[in-house]
Formats: structure tokens, C-alpha cells, sequence
């Protein structure tokens, strides 16, 4: 039950902002307008996804929004400027994403290097490559693209299924438990004898894999490929895992709180556009004091636990 | 495995073991050979190489010369994960699984069941409940490992090192946080583990236990083998005399120094608590501490001694209680206050609460005083230096240089640090709690006559111990705790060891 606290309390959350909504804005309260919660929020969902497997090990990774800047205008280059297949492009542009995060895996844990630093250099490095590849955006125009991206449940249904997998990954197989058991004390997870380094290295790759599918997404949402896609977006993800109830230094948390914590900054975004007369940015004021708050509540919560 | 076990047949063989850190030739040499079905006791005080032994053994660090053969075939363990693969498990001085994960992951964690590559929790939980069950342990397996106390977390890693079906069970300092019926516990299973052919290499600093439940002792002194006896063949005076290099003459000589006999002890009161109560925590408890006096908290582990201890130096606040230092009302609201009005504070745990272990000896050593005179007035290079000198000298910390980080000490001088640090700032008041635990009997010997010098100084001290026979040795009074109360007060003749007991079983009736 305890363990289950912060995450009772997002749903709670949740729950009210909802509920607050629908009895102040007609026509909120709908299928239509929950679908669209999860095809605005697809992309940031499955980012959201890989964060919280880095964030659970005790990790962070800042690639994230460059990664999908990245792959967004890869895509767009191969497919309108060389004419791929998108099933291949996607195929390739995803697998260079989680080769990259594989690669920041290997550095953060072969050199025990802070992982701050190294995703750090990462989001430049992708950010920059995105933009030498084109500097522009690129329309995608291909008729497989437009079937895809005009099929209303296709993005929620894609974001289920990897958040899906994720849970599968997180609590039914043993590469789960480790992440969380080098979230909670790495010293220990080395001395019980998990492979602490290889590990590490799967979870920048999930992450990498994540962000990557984030921006295939992305492109189906705008049909476009753009190198500035997905600034600041690692953020958001980092948001939605912390209110999600998964603490910033790993070891306690759930992709359910993820999920919830992603709902959450959709429904204040989708609130905002119901109300149609204040400036959009607020979505950044209301996020910020949500989030401030969740981090007292979950001060609250190690006080309560360590007083007992 | 396979095949019958035959007792006595050397299982695990160390032969002319080499490790060096800069500066310190850490094992010279050293053998070691375990048999199958023995309990084998490694002896030698800190910093001899015991630790360092144990890692090696178990793939932590690499060593430099010689050879480790298991069951005849040399083996290189290359890390923890490794030798547990090849049957080597160990359970650490301080607990090493995962709080955050429930005790069945704990016990579990690495090697989870699972079919078809899924974990299968149900079957996961029945062996741990069995596994716990064979250390007579029934808990909840499902909840968090940070839910239960040190001792039961103490136990699970056991359950987890047994669980892995090791030929060798490394148990490195497993009694130091276990009372006295999970001890008496934990050595039924290591003596059934031993009848079924394990072998089992014990570390501990209580001499009582090595001598109750081990076959044969391994004595190291400065990272070289000093020697290999059985058990029955050797007596303790022997045994530490072999551990710290001195003849027995001298051993017996060592700590017969008495407070009691000091004439400061009946000094005027320095510190007065008055119905000290904190609810859910501790209380009441009324205290006093002269000057030039030792007064000893006594009681089981959890009977809220280190509570007291945290109140009177602000780390903890009363709901109810006055305390007054030399006849002054005080309120003590945080630990810097404390210090302001002359409290030191030794803590259980050095390393949550005491050393900080990035900066080097010096730095440690002048923490205490700089944060006492202010973070403006600083000390000098020089004053720092000396300073770290003297106590270097006079604790005898066993280190080149006062600029080594602190985290490259052996724990017993660790502690030594940490008591210099309270010395430099010259307290008024000194709060030991638990200074000899995981001491070594040499250190041990050298941190009472502290007590003792210091005491003479007429300094006053509040000392907590769970071993008994330190705590009458070394007080002048002793404040007997149970169940989170003051229960008594012994001194002058009622002052031995069942009067104590007595005090601690019965508790309250008498004042």
C-alpha cells in the first residue's frame, strides 16, 4: 500500500483534473477528446517510456529531444529526398537511435562516466547532426505515410503497445529488476553479482530506441521531417516520470506513474486549448507548479517513512 | 557436486596471495586453505589484511601474485557474480542487497525463476518463505526490504548467499548488528549448513563467538599469515596475543585501567536531563553527567539508547523534558547548538553520520573545530598539520600521511579519526555511541584508555554499548534502558554483570 502511495496520489490527480474539466468544459468529457490526449502525446508518451527506465536506474538522459530532432528530419530526407520505403527508413533511422543510445550506454558505464555529461554531449551532437542533414524542414508526402497518420488510433495504439512491452520488460523479466536494483543501491547490485555495466548499456539503448520511435511519431503527427522537432522535449519526459511518482534517484517508481504523469501534462495542454482565451504558455506555469509539488509530496512521503 | 564429502579435504585453497594499494602492501603472501564442512574463523585486527583477503577471494579486486584453487582446479574469480558462479558466496559487513526491492527480489535478485524468460513471482515468494524458513524466519516476503530492522535484512542476505547453493559461504562480520538470539540463531545455520559439507569462512571481531562456533582459526597481522590453529588447541589470550604482535604478559596487562578509581568521578553535574520524552521514540528519561565521569547507557539493542543520545545532542527534539547544562536551562534544537555548548557526538554509524570520505585525514580531523570557531576564522595550513599530527600520533591511526582520504582507512581507524575530530574541539561532554563496534580488540584497547585519559581530564562522557562487559568495565554509573524507559540505575558495588542483567530482564521495579 505504501509503496503504491505517490503513485494513488497521480492518479488522484488526474482523476480531479478530469473530473475539474468535464463539469467546466462542455464536449470535454469524450472518447474524441481522450483519443486525441493520446495521439497529441504519443511521441512524448514513448520517450517517456525509455526515461523512466533511465531515471529508475538512477540515470537521466538529455539526448532525448535531440534524438527525435534527429530522426524526425532523417526520415524526412530519406524518404522524400531518396525515396525509401518509409518502412525502411523507419527501420533504419530507429535502429541508428538505439544504436546511438547503446553507444552512450557503453561510454556512461565502461569509463563510469556521470550520465548527466555523456547525454549531455549526446543532444548537441544529435541536435547539430540534425541540422546538417537539412537545416529545413522537409515535407513527407508518400501514400503510406498519409494512410498511417490519417488513422485516428494509430499514434495511441503504437504509444499502448511500446508502454505495454515496457511494463512486460519492467516487472515480468529479471533485466527489469535490475534496473530497479541499481536504482536502489548500485554498490549492492554489483556485490549481489548483476551485470551492473551490461545493464546499463540495454537501458541507454531502450532509451535511444524510445526516443528514436518518439520521433518516427512525431513525423506521422506533423507529416513532416524537422530538425528542431522535439526541443526541450527531454524535459517533458523527465516531467512526466517525475510526476509520475518515480524518484529522481532511482529505484521506486512504475511506467503505470509514467503514463498517468504523461495524461496529466496532456490534459493541462488540452484544458488550455478548451479554454481557448489565455495564452497557451500557461500549459509551462501550471506544469511547473505541479511538479514542484510532487517533489514535496514525495519529500513528504521519505519523512513519513523514515520517522516509522 | 557429486560424490561423497569427505571432512577435512581442503576445498578451497589461497596460496601465496599478493595484493598492493599505493603505498600499502596490503596481503604479503598470505595462504589460506578451507575445508569442506568447516567453519574457519579469519582473525587479525583491522587493517591486517582480512578484508582485503575476502575480496580478492570473491572477485572484488584483482590479485597480484599466487594462486586460488576449488576442489583442486584453480579458479580466477573476476568478479562477485563470477565467483558466485563458481560457488563462492559471501554476506557483507554492512548489508548489501537492495532496500527499495521487496526481500523475495532480494533473496532472488540475479537468479529470479523464470519461464519462458518471465520472472515467476508466485514460485519466487514460495522459496524464499522456504529459504527464510530454514533461519526459523517467518516475515512477509512481498514487502520492501527497508521495512524491516538491520537484523532481519541481515538475515535475508544469508538466505540469499545459502539460496545460491555455494560449496564456500563467506560470512564477513555477520553478528555485528544481531542480538543475542539471532546470533544464537544464525549459528544453528551455519552448523547445519557445515554438516552438509559447506564450507564457511567466518569473520568476526567478537572473540566469544570465533571461539563458540568455529573449527580452526587463521590469524593475519599486517597483511602477512601469522598462523593456523584449531580451535581447541588455542586460548584467547593466545589467539590476541598472536593478533596485535605483543607477548600474552602484555595482553593481560592491557585495559585494566578502572574509572571507578578515579577521584573526579564525584565532579559537579554538567548535564541534567529531566524526563526527556519524545513520543513514538523514547521516554521518559532523567539523566545526569558529572564532570570526570563515565556514565554508561546501557540496555538491548532498540531499547532506545541512541534515541537518548540523538535527543541531548539536537539531532532528535523532546516533546517533554528539560535539560540543563552546568545548572543552565538549555534548549538544544540542532546539532550545531550542541557543539556551541561543548557536546561531541560519536556516532553508531560512521559512515552515514561520521566520516566524509573524499577529504583526507586532516580535513576530517579540524571539521569539528572549524565548524566550532566559525567558518570565517579559519585555521591555518600549519595549525591544521599539526594538529592532524598529534592525533595521528597519539590515537596511533595507522596511515603515511595525515593528506590520505579517510575512505583509504580500515573502519577501526576510521573510528579513530572520527574520536580525534571530537577531541580537537576539546568538548565538555563526549557522546560515545557504539565506539568500539567493529573495532578490533587492539583498537578496542586503545579507544578505552582514551575513555579512561579522558575521563581523568575531567571531561564528561555518555557511553553506549550493547557489549556489556565494556560497558562495566568502563563506567563509573550505568543507566540501564528498556523498551525505549529508563528502567534503573546501577553504581558503586551493584555495578556488575548480574545486577545488569537482572536491571535489563526485570527492569523498573527497583530504582
Amino acid at each position: 500500500m505504501k509503496k503504491h502511495l505517490s503513485l494513488i496520489a497521480t492518479i488522484a490527480i488526474f482523476v480531479l483534473m478530469v473530473a475539474g474539466a468535464s463539469l467546466h468544459y462542455k464536449g470535454f468529457f469524450s472518447f474524441g477528446v481522450f483519443l486525441n490526449l493520446l495521439r497529441d502525446n504519443a511521441f512524448l508518451g514513448v520517450a517517456a517510456v525509455g526515461m523512466t527506465f533511465v531515471i529508475l536506474s538512477g540515470g537521466i538522459d538529455l539526448s532525448v529531444g535531440g534524438m527525435i530532432g534527429f530522426t524526425s528530419i532523417l526520415l524526412g530526407v530519406l524518404i522524400t529526398k531518396h525515396h525509401f520505403h518509409p518502412a525502411a527508413a523507419i527501420g533504419l533511422s530507429v535502429a541508428i537511435g538505439t544504436a546511438i543510445g547503446t553507444s552512450m550506454g557503453y561510454v556512461i558505464s565502461a569509463f563510469d562516466l556521470p550520465p548527466f555529461l555523456v547525454t549531455l554531449a549526446c543532444m548537441f551532437l544529435t541536435r547539430g547532426l540534425a541540422l546538417v542533414i537539412s537545416p529545413d524542414t522537409i515535407a513527407i508526402d508518400h501514400p503510406w505515410y498519409d494512410a498511417v497518420s490519417s488513422a485516428k488510433t494509430a499514434l495511441p495504439l503504437i504509444f499502448l503497445t511500446v508502454l505495454a512491452v515496457g511494463l512486460y520488460i519492467a516487472h515480468a523479466r529479471p533485466f527489469g529488476r535490475a534496473v530497479y536494483a541499481i536504482g536502489g543501491n548500485a554498490d549492492s547490485a554489483a556485490l549481489m553479482g548483476l551485470p551492473v555495466g551490461k545493464t546499463k548499456i540495454k537501458i541507454y539503448a531502450i532509451s535511444g530506441l524510445c526516443s528514436s520511435i518518439g520521433g518516427v511519431l512525431l513525423t506521422f503527427y506533423m507529416s513532416s521531417g524537422d530538425p528542431n522537432a522535439g526541443r526541450m522535449l527531454e524535459l517533458d519526459a523527465i516531467a512526466a516520470v517525475v510526476i509520475g511518482g518515480t524518484l529522481l534517484s532511482g529505484g521506486v517508481g512504475s511506467l503505470v506513474g509514467t503514463l498517468f504523469g504523461v495524461l496529466i501534462l496532456g490534459v493541462i495542454q488540452t484544458a488550455i486549448t478548451f479554454q481557448g482565451n489565455i495564452n497557451s504558455w500557461w500549459t509551462k506555469i501550471v506544469t511547473g507548479i505541479l511538479l514542484f509539488g510532487f517533489i514535496l509530496l514525495q519529500k513528504v512521503f521519505q519523512l513519513r517513512k523514515t520517522d516509522s | 557436486m557429486g560424490g561423497p564429502l569427505i571432512v577435512s579435504s581442503a576445498l578451497l585453497e589461497m596460496r601465496g596471495i599478493d595484493k598492493s594499494f599505493p603505498g600499502v602492501k596490503a596481503l604479503d603472501s598470505v595462504d589460506f586453505t578451507l575445508r569442506s564442512g568447516e567453519i574457519h574463523a579469519l582473525m587479525g585486527e583491522n587493517g591486517a589484511g582480512k578484508s582485503t583477503l575476502i575480496k580478492v577471494l570473491t572477485g572484488v579486486f584483482p590479485k597480484d601474485g599466487g594462486s586460488i584453487a576449488l576442489e583442486g582446479k584453480l579458479i580466477h574469480p573476476r568478479t562477485p557474480l563470477h565467483a558466485q558462479t563458481l560457488g563462492i558466496s559471501t554476506v557483507y559487513q554492512e548489508v548489501n542487497l537492495v532496500p527499495t526491492l521487496s526481500v523475495a527480489e532480494n533473496i532472488f535478485l540475479g537468479r529470479e525463476p523464470t519461464r519462458f524468460g518471465s520472472i515467476q513471482w508466485r514460485r519466487m515468494k514460495a522459496a524464499s518463505e522456504q529459504a527464510l524458513a530454514k533461519l526459523d524466519i517467518q516475515i512477509n516476503v512481498g514487502r520492501l526490504l527497508s521495512s524491516y530492522s538491520i537484523a532481519i535484512q541481515q538475515m535475508v542476505a544469508i538466505a540469499r548467499a545459502v539460496e545460491i547453493e555455494a560449496q564456500v559461504l563467506v560470512l564477513d562480520e555477520p553478528t555485528s548488528s544481531l542480538d543475542k538470539d539471532e546470533v544464537r540463531q544464525l549459528f544453528a545455520v551455519m552448523q547445519k549448513l557445515k554438516s552438509q559439507g559447506l564450507g564457511i569462512l567466518f569473520v568476526s571481531h567478537f572473540l566469544d563467538q570465533v571461539f563458540e562456533v568455529s573449527d580452526r582459526i587463521t590469524i593475519l597481522r599486517n597483511g602477512r599469515l601469522v598462523g593456523e590453529r584449531q580451535t581447541s588447541s588455542i586460548t584467547r589470550l593466545q589467539l590476541v596475543s598472536m593478533m596485535i604482535g605483543k607477548s600474552e604478559d602484555e595482553v593481560a596487562v592491557m585495559a585494566s585501567h578502572n574509572v571507578r578509581d578515579l577521584p573526579t568521578a564525584t565532579g559537579e553535574p554538567f548535564l541534567t536531563a529531566t524526563g526527556l520524552t519524545k513520543r513514538g521514540s523514547v521516554g521518559p528519561v532523567d539523566l545526569q553527567v558529572r564532570k570526570g565521569e563515565v556514565v554508561g547507557l546501557a540496555g538491548l539493542l532498540g531499547s532506545g539508547r541512541t534515541e537518548t543520545a540523538q535527543i541531548i545532542f539536537g539531532v532528535e527534539h523532546p516533546d517533554q523534558g528539560t535539560i540543563h547544562v552546568e545548572g543552565q536551562p538549555v534548549r538544544i534544537s540542532n546539532p550545531r547548538k550542541a557543539i556551541r555548548l561543548g557536546f561531541g557526538f560519536l556516532s553508531e554509524d560512521r559512515k552515514m553520520a561520521g566520516i566524509i570520505p573524499n577529504l583526507s585525514i586532516r580535513e576530517n580531523i579540524v571539521l569539528a573545530l572549524q565548524a566550532n570557531r566559525g567558518w570565517l576564522r579559519k585555521i591555518s595550513q600549519r595549525q591544521q598539520q599539526e594538529l592532524a599530527d598529534r592525533y595521528i600520533k597519539a590515537l596511533k591511526i595507522a596511515t603515511p600521511d595525515a593528506d590520505k582520504p579517510i575512505s583509504q582507512l580500515s573502519g577501526g581507524n576510521q573510528q579513530k579519526v572520527l574520536l580525534a575530530r571530537w577531541l580537537a574541539s576539546q568538548p565538555k561532554l563526549l557522546i560515545l555511541d557504539e565506539p568500539t563496534r567493529g573495532v578490533d580488540v587492539g583498537a578496542k584497547a586503545e579507544i578505552e584508555g582514551l575513555v579512561y585519559q579522558m575521563c581523568a581530564d575531567g571531561m564528561a562522557i555518555l557511553f553506549i554499548s550493547s557489549e556489556l562487559d565494556e560497558l562495566l568495565r568502563d563506567s563509573s554509573r550505568l543507566v540501564v534502558m528498556r523498551d525505549r524507559k529508563k528502567v534503573g540505575e546501577l553504581s558503586g558495588d551493584r555495578l556488575n554483570s548480574a545486577e545488569l542483567m537482572n536491571t535489563i530482564a526485570a527492569g523498573g521495579n527497583e530504582r
